[in-house]
């Protein structure tokens, strides 16, 4: 307890355990509303049902990532086509695509255990319903639901457990969760943080789990008091969230980072800058690389650090490859036609690079990536998540006509001990990855210009495009941190330690890069 | 017999599976005010199938019926039920609701007052002879077969209707039991001035308690009235029917003379 990483989780965990809360209470609600009504409806017409609770589970198989990640492109079309023909927008981003994912989400208990429940009633107690003379609401209200309550509250509870766990993915798409923690400390190696945001998502779960055994126990019983105390609890639960939430200004400045260590640390290093030019600033952390770049369209980030390549790669579809300074300034009137500021460069590159053992290159003769090509066939290589699905890797096999044996997708933090340890051939990784020195690894040379320049770039959302302030407390870091730098600080980021947290390594970042 | 009959059904059929199995078939009958009629007959003759015409539980094919009077295909079903009493097989009870609850279920529904509903349910658990303290909260579950059918019964009565419709009520009991609820029901029938319907497969229950006896066999009435009219009919399914009592009641006068001492 005495790791300043406790007390760091600790300072979070109002705002962390707060969104979670809400967007979780929000979520079931939703899920409520649209469940119960569409179940009672289906109870007496089997296809109906049949329909209903087939589109359920499907939605079910759907994993919750994914289900989470595919809300914010639609709700962005959304968004787009009431801004066009409405004349009003909203913000895809963060709570509302994860209130309408987990929603959908615990539709299948609730729709499959109401209608269990509502057909599992006696018929000669529904008989006796008509016959003492119930209209069929009636019978609804009075016998059939009280009688199918058990049941249904067991599907409410399945269904609150399962949105409280799976509101830890909604990280990702902008909505602060306690997956924040989990989701920074697997990037950075900060177990205390895994460890601790899924303790604290457990123990949510468990509570209001009993607050709604509680007021189940409350309505089967006719227990006024029990029902009571557990809609308190409920209501306790929910008002507690809502206060730092007003206590607190809100933020003026976003600043996003994708999800992983050197966008922990450089979304750090900015957000303390802004801080220190008294600017009040927040950051979302771990958003998904196809969801930061729209949300900072959007508005809904303020500012980040992207990539050069990966923007003209990913984001404007080229496969091309220029020349860095040509590429740069291409992009920057690209950008500009979406009205986000290309603000400047960092001052290194994190490029995708091959990366072997050194002494196995050696060994093999392998300095170049045309060097691997003959060898290839015999070797694995293993990427991050979208490594293999970029136009770069297509770029890189035709280039150098390379085909691996096996191909593998991992975690990047693990990847570079798995290529160390000998259990992968080569991996693609980050040019500024620190953990290259580490393990005594070797960049292989990209001969024939295959991987396109990847310049980190800062990016500043449409409506901060004449934020003077905001640019004063950025300026200078651009140009000022380069490859050594970075790379010292992504590895002491990867470290498990008090002194490796994204923030305490950005100040240290400061501290060598900022002026004397 | 008064000239207009409190329940009359003329030339009822209904069928089922669109026609494939004629549940009813043609029957014509009407029931006097005050009377107790009995219908006997097995299973599938129809039996049940008739009293659920009567307050449109079952909607009919063919034919009309009238209750008080009004053909009942113009009155709201809904209306019509809280007005006729039914007493369900092994009670029917709702077992999420105390016995008061059970009871007062109907007059609630009519919108009684809450102090009224009470008051009505004290005086129906006196009717049915459970003591009110000792039973107005407990729930069906915790009652014996027998006191859930008093409640049954005290529910078909509780929104003070002419008529009680009962679906073989004493059917599950155990004879002693089933013994003192009927005559106990007699009674109520004759205090309270009732009008009832008791569908049953027990043709001694039946001609013990009503006034006539109605046989449906196949969906058809094959004979209607009194004990002794029916001890004089042709029909070899009545015969049939009567041969269990007649045999039951000659071994037991054989067997207890009225002359022998206790």
């Amino acid at each position: 307890m005495s790791d300043p990483r406790w007390s760091e989780a600790l300072a979070h965990l109002p705002d962390y355990l707060g969104n979670h809360v809400r967007v979780s209470v929000a979520a079931l609600a939703l899920g409520l509303l649209i469940s119960l009504p569409l179940a009672i409806i289906a109870r007496n017409r089997p296809v109906l049902r049949g329909a209903l609770l087939g589109l359920a589970s499907i939605v079910q198989t759907v994993p919750g990532l994914a289900l989470l990640a595919l809300f914010y492109p639609l709700l962005l079309a959304l968004a787009a086509l009431t801004a066009a023909w409405l004349g009003f927008s909203f913000s895809a981003f963060g709570f509302l695509p994860a209130v309408l994912a987990l929603a959908l989400y615990s539709m299948l208990p609730v729709l499959r255990n109401t209608i269990t429940g509502l057909s599992g009633v006696d018929p000669a107690v529904l008989e006796a319903a008509q016959g003492v003379g119930m209209t069929p609401r009636q019978s609804l209200m009075m016998v059939e639901l009280p009688l199918a309550l058990p049941v249904m509250m067991a599907g409410i509870r399945t269904a609150a457990v399962w949105v409280i766990g799976t509101a830890t993915l909604s990280t990702p798409i902008g909505q602060t969760s306690l997956g924040n923690y989990i989701f920074a400390g697997l990037q950075t190696q900060n177990w205390v943080f895994v460890l601790f945001g899924c303790f604290a998502a457990a123990v949510l779960a468990l509570v209001v789990d009993q607050l709604l055994a509680l007021i189940e126990n409350g309505l089967r019983n006719r227990s006024r008091v029990r029902t009571a105390l557990g809609g308190l609890g409920i209501a306790a639960l929910i008002a507690a969230t809502l206060v730092p939430a007003f206590a607190h200004p809100q933020a003026r400045y976003v600043v996003g980072a994708k999800t992983f260590t050197e966008q922990y640390v450089l979304s750090a290093l900015l957000a303390q800058r802004l801080q220190a030019a008294g600017l009040p600033t927040t950051t979302r952390a771990g958003l998904g690389s196809n969801v930061i770049f729209d949300a900072l369209a959007a508005g809904d980030i303020d500012v980040y650090v992207d990539y050069s390549g990966t923007l003209w790669a990913n984001q404007f579809h080229h496969s091309d490859i220029r020349p860095r300074a040509e590429l740069l300034s291409e992009l920057k009137t690209t950008l500009g036609k979406q009205d986000i500021t290309l603000f400047g460069e960092l001052g290194f590159e994190n490029a995708y690079a091959l990366v072997m053992p050194k002494s196995r290159a050696d060994q093999l003769g392998i300095h170049t990536i045309a060097d691997l090509a003959s060898h290839a066939a015999t070797m694995s290589i293993a990427g991050d998540y979208e490594f293999f699905s970029r136009p770069e890797w297509a770029g890189i096999q035709k280039a150098y006509g390379l085909s691996f044996r096996a191909q593998r997708t991992m975690q990047p933090d693990f990847m570079y001990a798995a290529v160390a340890s000998g259990e992968i051939d080569v991996i693609a990784g980050y040019t500024s990855d620190g953990l290259i020195a580490k393990y005594g690894l070797v960049t292989l040379a990209d001969d024939r210009h295959a991987i396109p320049p990847y310049d980190a770039i800062v990016l500043l959302s449409p409506k901060r495009r004449d934020d003077e302030a905001l640019k004063a407390a950025l300026r200078p870091l651009l140009g000022k941190i380069d490859i050594a730098a970075m790379r010292e600080a992504n590895l002491r980021a990867s470290g498990n330690d008090a002194s490796s947290s994204p923030d305490a390594v950005a100040r240290w970042l400061w501290e060598k890069v900022g002026p004397r | 017999m008064p000239a207009t009959p409190l329940i009359a059904y003329a030339h009822v059929g209904k069928s089922f599976d669109n026609g494939r199995v004629v549940a009813v078939d043609d029957v014509s009958l009407d029931v006097a005010e005050g009377e107790f009629l009995a219908v006997v007959g097995g299973s599938g003759s129809g039996k049940t199938t008739l009293l659920r015409l009567a307050n449109r539980l079952i909607e009919a094919d063919r034919g009309r019926i009238s209750v008080e009077g009004e053909d009942v295909s113009r009155i709201d079903p809904i209306l019509l039920r809280r007005r006729i009493g039914y007493v369900f097989q092994s009670g029917g009870l709702f077992p999420h609701l105390s016995v008061a609850g059970n009871i007062g279920i109907t007059p609630r529904l009519l919108g009684w007052p809450q102090a009224e509903i009470a008051a009505r349910v004290d005086e129906l658990l006196d009717l049915v002879r459970l003591d009110r303290s000792q039973y107005r909260d407990r729930l069906p579950h915790e009652l014996s077969g027998g006191q859930r059918q008093r409640v049954g019964v005290a529910r078909a009565l509780a929104a003070k209707p002419r008529i009680v419709l009962m679906d073989e009520p004493f059917g599950a009991l155990d004879p002693l039991t089933r013994d003192a609820l009927g005559d106990d029901y007699r009674t109520l029938h004759r205090e309270l001035g009732l009008t009832t319907v008791m569908i049953t497969h027990d043709m001694t229950e039946a001609l013990l308690l009503a006034d006539r006896v109605a046989v449906m066999h196949g969906g058809r009435l094959l004979a209607l009235g009194t004990a002794a009219e029916l001890a004089v009919s042709t029909d070899a399914y009545v015969g049939e029917l009567l041969r269990t009592p007649r045999r039951q009641a000659e071994r037991l006068g054989a067997l207890l003379p009225r002359d022998a001492t206790a």
